[in-house]
């Protein structure tokens, strides 16, 4: 049934290449999630509190990152803009196109997050002699930190998945260096199979990094 | 001075008609991969409901694989992997299938939360009332832990059909390869992509929404 034979060798010597590789699908992944909190807290607020066309560009960017795939906004990202003239490495092309995405999705998040905490709590604070920011950072936050803990690691691990589409865009991350190492030598389906473990792997480290760090953070 | 001859030409009226078709092709493979999907994951999570221990050993870890690799990794592997054991399946066909199974493996988790939500006295009080265990299921369980995980379901879904875009790197000639395609010949990828993403935000803006007031209605 099976007359393939498996070649396995030229795989294994370039794993070094592979987990290196895998190094850089972490580092675009933390880096993406790092920018994607930064504006998803952004866009939540500004969806919550502001009026006008701030309101408006930020609904239309949470909307538009939920609603269309995120391969279409890796190209548009990179083929989109640079017809206008706006050339960007596949790094950074990468990068802008997963925190676009990841900000889109973090903020509703956040939105429900923040939502979920009553406002006399703001207000008991408030009177309490706490200024805006001291209640924001004192007391909101940390029960807002808590109720998106899970959503967030989620999130991580999406974007972890979600830059294998860097391959699509020539950028050499875990599945792009695995593309280039395998139209060399034609073991197609040996390499992605190892890349798929190694996936796989990195994603079970971060859902176990996740549930120690939440054991402890969440103690009480 | 004679005309010159050009490779490219610009967009036409026609080619709305072309990315219109590509569209109807990524709701074909969407609607058929989520039904199928939706059928396998129903049954799958009512195992890991019933399964235990059982389930939680063998099932639980096939379906947690599909969840922890990049669906591009497994469309790559399927396809490749799919001749050796003697299947040749055109490009739609290995996009449906891995699909469908990706699509299992979320709707698993989905339809499990589910059945978790109704709770034990419920089902109880439907079995004491003398109705068999699939009457309870049929006329207990599912209207209300189908209503319970409804809005995640439609998550599922939108995501399958956004994911459906990465069938176009099996050469499948959906919605986003139709535009890639036109770009190479029009040499205008922002106006092309735009559509491209206007189409796919018309498929699944919508239905969110209306997933979205359902749950604001259910909920009160």
């Amino acid at each position: 049934m099976l007359d393939y034979n498996f070649h396995w060798r030229p795989v294994f010597k370039s794993l070094p290449d592979l987990l290196a590789a895998g190094l850089t699908t972490l580092e675009i992944a933390a880096l993406s999630m790092v920018l994607g909190i930064i504006f998803g807290l952004a866009l939540a607020l500004i969806r919550m509190h502001m009026r006008g066309p701030l309101k408006w560009v930020a609904s239309a960017w949470v909307e538009l990152a939920r609603n269309t795939p995120a391969l279409f906004q890796l190209f548009f990202f990179g083929f989109g803009l640079g017809a206008v003239g706006i050339h960007m490495s596949p790094y950074v092309i990468v990068l802008a196109a997963l925190s676009f995405n990841c900000a889109g999705y973090l903020a509703e998040n956040f939105r429900g997050g923040f939502q979920a905490i009553p406002d006399t709590q703001i207000r008991a604070a408030r009177s309490l002699g706490m200024t805006a920011w001291q209640s924001y950072t004192r007391i909101i936050i940390p029960q807002v930190f808590r109720i998106v803990y899970h959503p967030l690691t989620n999130q991580i691990v999406w974007a972890v998945l979600m830059s294998s589409l860097g391959m699509l865009v020539g950028f050499r991350e875990l599945s792009g260096e695995t593309q280039a190492l395998a139209s060399r030598t034609y073991r197609i389906f040996e390499y992605f199979a190892v890349t798929a473990v190694i996936y796989y792997v990195i994603v079970k480290i971060i859902l176990g990094a996740s549930r120690l760090l939440s054991a402890r953070l969440f103690r009480y | 001075m004679e005309p010159t001859m050009s490779f490219f030409s610009g967009f036409q009226p026609s080619d709305l008609l072309y990315l219109a078709e590509a569209a109807w092709r990524t709701v074909l493979i969407s609607v058929l991969s989520i039904s199928i999907g939706t059928f396998l994951g129903a049954i799958f999570g009512w195992m890991m409901y019933e399964g235990k221990w059982a389930a939680a050993l063998t099932l639980g870890p096939v379906l947690d694989v599909f969840r922890s690799v990049p669906l591009i990794i497994q469309l790559v592997l399927f396809y490749n992997f799919a001749p050796m054991i003697g299947l040749n399946l055109d490009p739609f066909l290995s996009g449906v299938v891995i699909l469908s199974i990706y699509c299992a493996s979320l709707v698993a988790n989905v339809a499990r939360g589910g059945m978790e939500a109704v709770g034990q006295p419920m089902r109880r009080a439907a079995r004491s009332l003398g109705m068999s265990y699939w009457q309870d299921l049929r006329y207990v369980v599912l209207p209300i832990g189908g209503r319970a995980v409804f809005p995640s379901w439609v998550g599922v879904a939108l995501g399958v059909m956004k994911d459906s875009a990465l069938v176009s790197v099996l050469g499948y000639v959906e919605l986003l390869k139709a535009s890639q395609i036109l770009i190479t010949r029009t040499q205008e990828p922002l106006l092309i992509l735009t559509i491209a993403g206007a189409f796919y935000f018309a498929l699944s803006y919508p239905i969110s929404r209306y997933a979205a007031t359902l749950e604001k209605r259910w909920a009160s």
